[in-house]
């Protein structure tokens, strides 16, 4: 009878040590989305970046706009190298910045405006539209993630690792009032 | 306003997924060729992998088969599905070949191709949900095999809000609410050559299906008749029409035409032709699409005050409600717009304004966006079996 047990055994060990693998393998795939959405982000952002010091600096806005709008673009810049997380504050100075200087009176759609700012304008809020796009992506990534990772028999076997715990990115990427998606 | 797209975006390569037979005609299907042509149109590179019932027949060449379906029950009704172990094959050699920026997979869940390709891809992969059946049961039996594959998908569109909360409660995560496109344009231009008939009402839908409300709409006509007495109703939709013929009224018979299934352009015609028309559905409506080619052919929307229609007519300023499944509220709500042409009017000047957030143009401007914030970085669909048994094993090209 102990050869039954035997081969029992070394079947159960089998499919678990199977189980095992595939678990690394979704928790390494996930991980990897993280990656990329985070990538996706971080370009995005840089992106906003340069198109708001474009918009600032081309002269179409009122000079205390200007000056704020480049103020904030100029410290995120700074920290364009840092984490996601530590990006956080500055990129939100930079949404608040665009909010402000954009708010009421640059409605795309308002006659007078010059088709040079009508098309900054566009670049700056299309580019607002995809990085709260991509943080809702990765948030979601994260989450995904974080519910694998919170199992039992991945928290014993360290199936993830010494990668560290996946975090969320927070910040204020509203849009300006009146111009967001419909 | 519209987000369009970036300076210096490049054209994509993207893969569309269909899980429905290509033959048969369906929200979903038709959703997919749409935005297939429309992505075409600005210039990307567009494929789309679907069954399709008869090979020999002359495909665009713009999309891939995916083989036979088969007829099986599927989430309460019969649907055409593709699965199983060639079909797989040929899932992984169209996702091997064309060298996706970006896939977009509709009806992920869905036990079919678009399942097969979450499956066995990993990269940008953008999945859409459309219906928004009541919880399922394929996702609760076989949660761990889902789950292996949504999590593969880094973006997730619905089509409506239902659909959006279907997927929030019953797979969990988030999704982005795009709603689904009208052809506007070719609709307006269609019911332009379209005279309006007085007193005239219109009805689409299955005449048999209980929860698009026909029965109620019936039950409302005698009031309706007795207060305009010139009232007609057309009744346009596949279903046996002898049966409500034999059980209606005569009186009320004269004052209804069943017009049986009529094509798409028949379709606009007979709501262009309608004062109002009539949407008095009682339930299991995730977007309306009718409402909104109803808006777009001009026509005064009136509908029961299901949440999906109320969103879509703006609380009732794009088109009037009433309680859903409430004849005598209805009969009302009939007497007072077929008396009151200034309201109808005023009604359809609305939807018309309304109905341009449904035009396909904007949108593909949403889903672009979409496409650009996961591939922005420039990463490619490529195959990735990890973590799946039957992937691994039981699958050989």
């Amino acid at each position: 009878m102990t050869w039954w047990l035997a081969v029992v055994f070394v079947v159960l060990a089998c499919v678990f040590a199977l189980y095992l693998s595939v678990t690394a393998g979704r928790l390494d795939r996930l991980h990897r989305r993280i990656d990329s959405a985070q990538a996706n982000l971080s370009t995005l952002l840089l992106r906003r970046n340069s198109a708001a010091i474009e918009l600032a600096s081309s002269g179409l806005l009122d000079p205390a706009s200007s000056v704020l709008i480049l103020n904030a673009a100029h410290v995120a810049r700074e920290c364009a190298d840092d984490t996601l997380a530590d990006r956080s504050f500055s990129e939100s100075a930079l949404s608040a910045a665009l909010n402000a200087a954009l708010d009421e009176s640059h409605e795309p759609d308002e006659p007078g405006l010059t088709g040079l700012e009508h098309q900054l304008i566009t670049e700056v809020v299309a580019l607002g539209t995809r990085v709260q796009l991509s943080r809702r992506f990765l948030n979601d990534a994260v989450r995904a993630c974080r519910q694998v990772r919170q199992q039992q028999l991945v928290r014993i076997f360290r199936l993830a690792g010494h990668t560290a715990w996946p975090q969320t990115m927070e910040m204020d990427d509203a849009l300006p009032v009146g111009l967001g998606p419909r | 306003m519209k987000s369009q797209p970036l300076n210096g975006g490049r054209a994509l390569r993207i893969g569309l997924v269909c899980p429905y037979s290509w033959n048969s005609p369906g929200g979903v299907r038709s959703h997919i060729e749409d935005l297939a042509l429309a992505l075409i149109q600005r210039g990307h590179w567009v494929n789309v992998l679907a069954p399709v019932e008869s090979p020999e027949q002359e495909l665009p060449d713009w999309l891939t088969d995916a083989g036979v379906p088969v007829a099986v029950p599927y989430n309460g009704s019969v649907a055409k599905l593709r699965f199983g172990i060639r079909a797989m094959a040929r899932v992984r050699k169209w996702i091997d070949v064309n060298d996706f920026d970006v896939l977009h997979v509709h009806e992920p869940l869905a036990p079919s191709v678009s399942l097969l390709a979450c499956w066995v891809a990993s990269g940008p992969i953008v999945a859409t949900w459309h219906s928004s059946a009541e919880r399922s049961r394929v996702l609760n039996a076989s949660f761990y095999i889902a789950q292996t594959a949504l999590e593969k998908i880094s973006a997730r569109i619905a089509v409506s809000e239902s659909a959006r909360r279907y997927l929030v409660s019953h797979v969990g995560g988030d999704a982005i609410l795009i709603p689904n496109g009208v052809r506007v344009q070719a609709i307006a231009e269609r019911a332009r050559r379209t005279s309006k008939e007085p007193e005239a009402l219109a009805f689409l839908g299955r005449i048999d299906e209980p929860r698009k409300g026909l029965e109620i709409l019936l039950a409302a006509m005698p009031a309706v008749i007795r207060s305009v007495p010139d009232v007609h109703l057309t009744v346009v939709g596949p279903g046996d029409a002898s049966a409500q013929i034999a059980r209606m009224d005569k009186d009320i018979g004269q004052h209804v035409t069943f017009a049986g299934k009529l094509s798409d352009d028949q379709k606009i015609e007979a709501l262009a032709r309608a004062q109002v028309y009539v949407a008095p559905h009682t339930g299991g409506e995730s977007f309306g699409i009718v409402l909104a080619e109803a808006m777009a052919a001009g026509t005064a929307v009136l509908a029961s005050d299901l949440e999906a229609f109320s969103v879509v007519l703006q609380e009732g300023r794009a088109g009037q409600l009433f309680p859903t499944g409430d004849s005598q509220a209805l009969a009302n709500a009939i007497v007072a717009l077929l008396n009151g042409p200034d309201r109808v009017q005023e009604l359809a000047g609305a939807g018309r304004l309304r109905v341009r957030d449904f035009d396909w143009d904007t949108v593909v401007d949403q889903v672009l966006a979409v496409y650009e914030a996961v591939t922005v970085n420039g990463d490619k669909v490529t195959e990735d079996l990890r973590g799946q048994l039957v992937g691994r094993w039981m699958v050989s090209r």
